[in-house]
């Protein structure tokens, strides 16, 4: 291996294990919003309740186009690993998509929400709802972004070493995203519907 | 249009408020004069604001950190001044303006002062320890910087438009809800905190991913330098506690700006999670700062002791089991607030166990003085003060870990005591000792030792004379943060404490000329070789300053102190057969142009100037966006130019090489 | 030297009777003393380190050729033992102190042996602290009497931010916050007058914030009793909105009646807007009342 790809390699690990640094200063984010959802839960004001509120099939339809988000996202690395550029491209637009119908989804849940007087402001309850979930629908929606401008990176600079490592740390983020989602799945939907 | 914001923020309700207005734009005007004046303009642009180089961002967040120190002990003078006087509704401020005051003097303090100066030092000298070119990341270390900066920007500024929270360094709602607290002050604070937090994560990152991955070859765990290893175990820390005071600043923002009811009085608010959630990162911060003003002890003792670190296994090892605990303790910031017996007590427990590694860290260093021959520099000095002074205030500390006893003088001025006879002798004694060791290092010429002694002794009598009152005045029962009190007896107490304040202002005065007199004599005291201590590690086998790509050669690692072996074996000055070219990161404007934009991303979320929020959040977005896309930010410094530099430092060497 | 020995005399007066230094009842007493066993195990240790650190410094300064020079002295496994194990040791002890006493002193515990207890109600208010006395019908703003030599049990909220209640002559201090019941008790051993306070910043009548602590003997305790059910002033829930109203360095008020459950109701407007659920703990409760 040349001094420059030895070196090359080297800053990709240090840049990955940067992000892996990363997402553990996030997942305490999240561990402490869980934190917080699970103090609160029993917060509210009299006003409604998870049980009233939650839509176990929504949050079904989320958990599915998310995590099969997943998978798709591991067709497009693969594909990146393999040079295949076209498929690194529509793998990643069918995850984009999956992805784009999360949100929309957690968006009109939200709304719904919002609109019979169950917001954010309803109850500190609602408050902890609101903000965990939203922050993972943030993550999201900033994933979605990311896919869009990695897609252009492919695009107009081709599948090489840099390029190829942004989109591991992307997957990285993605999945993980997922795994968060899984803790929101069991920690907040399912028992509030038992 | 302007949101909140009106004409009636300026501070011209008070000759106080409009006279710290008038110093702080005041001094804004004179820097930029005096810049103007030198047509230093350019070169600040071109070789620092736009510098990604670690040595040259470790010497602005010092300079930041120094010019808070100033402002966070003006603070300080006017509390004391205030209190002295304050028997019976005496005292000089005006109503509420004691409650800014000690408010922006603890946030300045930890979050501009502190964090700046540990990252500074870091910065400038851990990556010359460990033996790399730069830190992992070098244009997220700007990043950092020019957030911290924002951060402070945003503190100043409430000194000009709008105030400052009263609500304490702390922060506590429901007093710093937007029920009790309408006003820009509590968001002033907020935002400050959280954007520099950002900033402090990701040098954590980078700090980690530098000391983990970028070591010389040869250099093990266990033959890093102390410093280095206090560097690591404080980075760990950033990165994972860091993110609770993000959360809990975000939290109370929610409340605050959306409505939200996570610390409310009503609707289902909890108030005692805000506490939670604040000291998980609070309680870990104040290690982040105290472990690597224990790598510089155990770095300066052994250097003027002409010894070898005694224990240094041990000293690691307590390092470690210090950062472990410092996490497990949270709790005992908040005893009297009706938790039960059971749960105070593992915390006080807890507590008290964190008294073993750090006592034996004290005992490692009186042992590396034992049979020493000491060189009483002033680095030497603010080490020995520490571990004199250190010690009382880990007894007091001792104590308020015993709950039923803590409930007897919490939030008196015992507890002010008792934390500042941690903060000062241990956080700011160490940062100063190392201010004072490495500045040849970082500038090429030695400190005026007479006027760093004179700091130092003015900064000892007068931290006694400041600190020992106010236990006294605590266990007479007076809370913290009165503007005003009722009871004679405590007066002479507090006048003694106030001169405490002006002889500690002398030895920052002392400071000041100290710096004065080293520049005026640099020629007289300048490091020709790198090595003016005869030190053992990798830092002083450079020029001082460094060039910028560190080493020509990076070197190889065989021992604890490789340059002391180096310099035993005769290795130490070699020239090498050739040189090679190195690629050096590119200077960049992004991280200076994503600070300013988060500064008035701040500005703007305070005072509800809701179109400016989105457009700086974009601008910042597509700072960042243009930046990552650029896969070749740097330029290759030819091998002749390598050759043309050493040869330089060879020259300076003479009769050494 | 004169001057300096007048000084530290006056001062040694003044500091024996400091409020924590000097207590009035076996609460504070108790607590004190945790204060003094711990001050003297650890001066074991920090009076040898501070005499060790100063004669080393001296002893070993590079001018002293006399003293032995051992540069390459760096470890001792024996060492390593005792500067491990001699804190650890001082630790322990002190740990198994400090778990016996916070148990013994939880200021939920009732004071054991002491007989029956005066029940007090203690609410924080802007700036000014609101005393009901559920017994006796009656309420006294910023005064707390009771019987000396007989516990006082309260139960401590506040009607706005985090404030403390704070008399650190006869015991520790503890949060009051709004929604929630904390418990505190006291016990003055003689009749006398104490300081309390607020000890959490609340706002700028923060510094304002004490009250006067009286404990009384039996029969002058029933004659200020009679002298409150005299006062004009009754405290129901049309009166409260007033007396609650942001206020400062306000002096003693006494008030004749007091409405039944005016403490429930005030805890309770902020657990449901509006309903007293005092089974439903919601969020935020301490597990105990």
């Amino acid at each position: 291996m040349s001094e420059h790809e030895r070196e090359e390699t080297e800053t990709q690990e240090q840049r990955n294990l940067g992000f892996w640094l990363y997402l553990m200063s996030d997942a305490v984010i999240f561990a402490l919003l869980f934190a917080t959802y699970a103090i609160m839960i029993r917060g509210t004001d009299g006003g409604p309740t998870g049980k009233q509120l939650f839509d176990l099939n929504n949050a079904a339809l989320e958990t599915v186009l998310l995590l099969v988000s997943s998978t798709t996202f591991g067709f497009a690395s693969l594909s990146a690993r393999t040079g295949n550029r076209g498929g690194a491209i529509g793998w990643l637009a069918v995850t984009f998509l999956l992805g784009v119908g999360f949100v929309f989804l957690e968006v009109r849940e939200f709304a719904g929400m919002i609109a019979v007087g169950a917001g954010p402001d309803r109850s500190g309850f609602l408050s902890a709802f609101f903000t965990l979930v939203g922050t993972h629908g943030v993550h999201v929606t900033m994933g979605l972004l990311w896919i869009l401008i990695m897609s252009a990176q492919i695009v107009l600079k081709g599948l090489t070493a840099p390029v190829v490592s942004r989109l591991y740390r992307l997957g990285l983020f993605w999945h993980f995203l997922d795994i968060a989602w899984v803790g929101i799945f069991s920690i907040v939907y399912l028992p509030g519907l038992l | 249009m302007f949101g909140k914001l009106t004409i009636e923020a300026l501070p011209l309700y008070s000759a106080i408020a409009a006279g710290g207005a008038a110093v702080t734009v005041g001094g804004a005007l004179l820097v930029a004069l005096v810049l103007t004046w030198l047509k230093a303009w350019k070169y600040l642009w071109t070789d620092w604001l736009t510098s990604v180089d670690h040595k040259r961002i470790g010497i602005m967040y010092i300079v930041l950190a120094l010019i808070m120190l100033l402002r966070g002990f003006i603070d300080a003078l006017m509390m004391r001044a205030q209190q002295a006087m304050a028997l019976n509704a005496g005292g000089y401020l005006p109503p509420e303006h004691f409650d800014q005051i000690f408010s922006s003097h603890g946030t300045i303090m930890i979050f501009f002062m502190a964090m700046p100066f540990m990252t500074g030092l870091i910065n400038l000298i851990m990556p010359l320890q460990v033996g790399t070119r730069d830190v992992a990341f070098p244009w997220l270390n700007a990043v950092s910087l020019w957030l911290t900066a924002a951060g402070a920007a945003l503190v100043m500024v409430s000194l000009v438009i709008g105030k400052f929270s009263t609500a304490g360094w702390t922060g506590y709602p429901p007093y710093s809800g937007i029920e009790h607290n309408p006003g820009v002050g509590v968001d002033y604070w907020i935002w400050a905190v959280l954007i520099s937090g950002i900033g402090s994560t990701m040098s954590g990152i980078n700090f980690m991913v530098t000391i983990l991955k970028r070591r010389a070859p040869g250099m093990t765990l266990m033959r890093m330098t102390p410093f280095t290893w206090t560097a690591l175990c404080a980075s760990v820390l950033m990165v994972f506690t860091f993110p609770a005071i993000t959360v809990a600043c975000g939290l109370l923002a929610l409340d605050r700006v959306a409505g939200m009811h996570f610390f409310t009085n009503a609707h289902g608010g909890n108030m005692m999670n805000y506490a939670n959630l604040f000291w998980i990162w609070g309680h870990p911060e104040v290690y982040i700062l105290v472990l690597p003003a224990f790598g510089i002890f155990s770095e300066v003792v052994a250097t003027f002791s002409r010894k070898r670190l005694f224990g240094y296994e041990s000293l690691a090892y307590a390092t470690a089991a210090i950062a472990f605990l410092s996490a497990t303790v949270w709790l005992h910031h908040f005893f009297t607030m009706g938790a039960s017996a059971n749960v105070n007590a593992v915390f006080g427990i807890a507590t008290m166990i964190i008294a073993v590694p750090t006592g034996v860290k004290v005992f490692n260093w009186l042992l590396t003085m034992y049979r020493g021959r000491i060189d009483f520099h002033p680095s030497m000095m603010w080490s020995i003060g520490f571990i004199v002074t250190f010690v009382i205030g880990g007894m007091t500390g001792v104590l308020l870990a015993i709950p039923p006893a803590d409930f007897l003088v919490h939030n008196t001025t015992f507890l002010v005591a008792h934390f500042h006879n941690m903060i000062i002798p241990g956080v700011l004694f160490g940062y100063l000792a190392g201010y004072m060791y490495w500045f040849p290092k970082a500038f090429g010429f030695e400190l005026n030792r007479g006027w760093g002694a004179a700091s130092f002794w003015c900064w000892l009598i007068g931290f006694y004379l400041a600190f020992m009152p106010l236990y006294l005045v605590g266990l007479k029962g007076m809370p913290r943060r009165m503007e005003t009190y009722n009871d004679p007896t405590w007066q002479p107490y507090l006048m003694v404490a106030a001169l405490g304040a002006v002889v500690v202002l002398c030895g920052i005065v002392s400071m000041v000329v100290q710096l004065y007199v080293s520049i005026r004599d640099r020629k007289l005291a300048a490091d020709r070789t790198g090595d003016p201590f005869d030190g053992g590690a990798l830092e002083w086998s450079t020029s001082s300053p460094p060039p910028p790509y560190n080493f020509a050669v990076l070197p190889t690692v065989g021992d604890r102190e490789p340059f002391r072996e180096a310099k035993k074996n005769g290795t130490a000055y070699r020239r090498p057969a050739s040189y090679t070219p190195i690629r050096i990161p590119s200077n960049t404007p992004a991280a200076v142009i994503l600070g300013g934009f988060a500064f008035v991303l701040g500005f703007a979320v305070i005072w509800h100037i809701w179109w400016l929020v989105v457009v700086s959040a974009i601008a910042m977005f597509i700072t960042v966006i243009a930046r990552s896309s650029d896969d070749h930010a740097e330029f290759t410094l030819s091998a002749g130019e390598v050759k043309r530099i050493e040869d330089e430092r060879f020259r300076q060497l003479g009769g050494r090489a | 030297m004169l001057a300096a020995s007048v000084a530290l005399l006056a001062g040694a007066c003044d500091l024996k009777r400091a409020a924590v230094l000097d207590p009035k009842g076996p609460i504070a007493l108790a607590e004190r003393n945790l204060l003094f066993d711990a001050f003297c195990v650890m001066i074991i240790v920090i009076v040898p380190v501070i005499v060790m650190t100063l004669w080393f410094a001296w002893r070993y300064r590079a001018s002293n050729a006399s003293a032995r020079y051992t540069p390459a002295w760096d470890k001792s496994g024996k060492v390593d033992a005792v500067v491990w194990s001699i804190p650890a040791i001082i630790i322990i002890s002190l740990g198994v102190l400090l778990w016996r006493s916070t148990h013994k002193l939880d200021p939920y515990r009732p004071i054991e042996n002491a007989g029956p207890a005066t029940e007090v109600q203690v609410v924080a208010q802007d700036w000014k602290w609101l005393f009901i006395y559920p017994e006796q019908g009656i309420a006294v703003v910023n005064q707390l009497a009771f019987p000396a030599g007989r516990p006082v049990s309260l139960r401590i909220t506040s009607d706005t931010v985090m404030n403390a209640f704070y008399v650190p002559q006869l015991a520790g201090q503890i949060y009051a916050m709004a929604g929630m019941q904390t418990r505190l008790q006291l016990l003055a051993d003689q009749p006398g007058k104490f300081v309390g306070r607020n000890s959490q910043y609340s706002g700028s009548g923060f510094s304002e914030q004490h009250f006067e602590v009286l404990s009384l003997s039996q029969g002058d305790f029933d004659a200020w009793v009679a002298k409150v059910k005299q006062a004009p002033g009754r405290l129901d829930a049309q009166t409260y909105p007033a007396q609650a109203a942001k206020s400062r360095a306000v002096p003693i008020t006494y008030y004749s009646a007091v409405e039944p459950g005016l403490y429930d109701q005030i805890i309770a407007k902020y657990r449901h807007s509006g309903h007293t659920h005092t089974q439903n703990q919601g969020a935020g409760a301490p597990a105990r009342r």
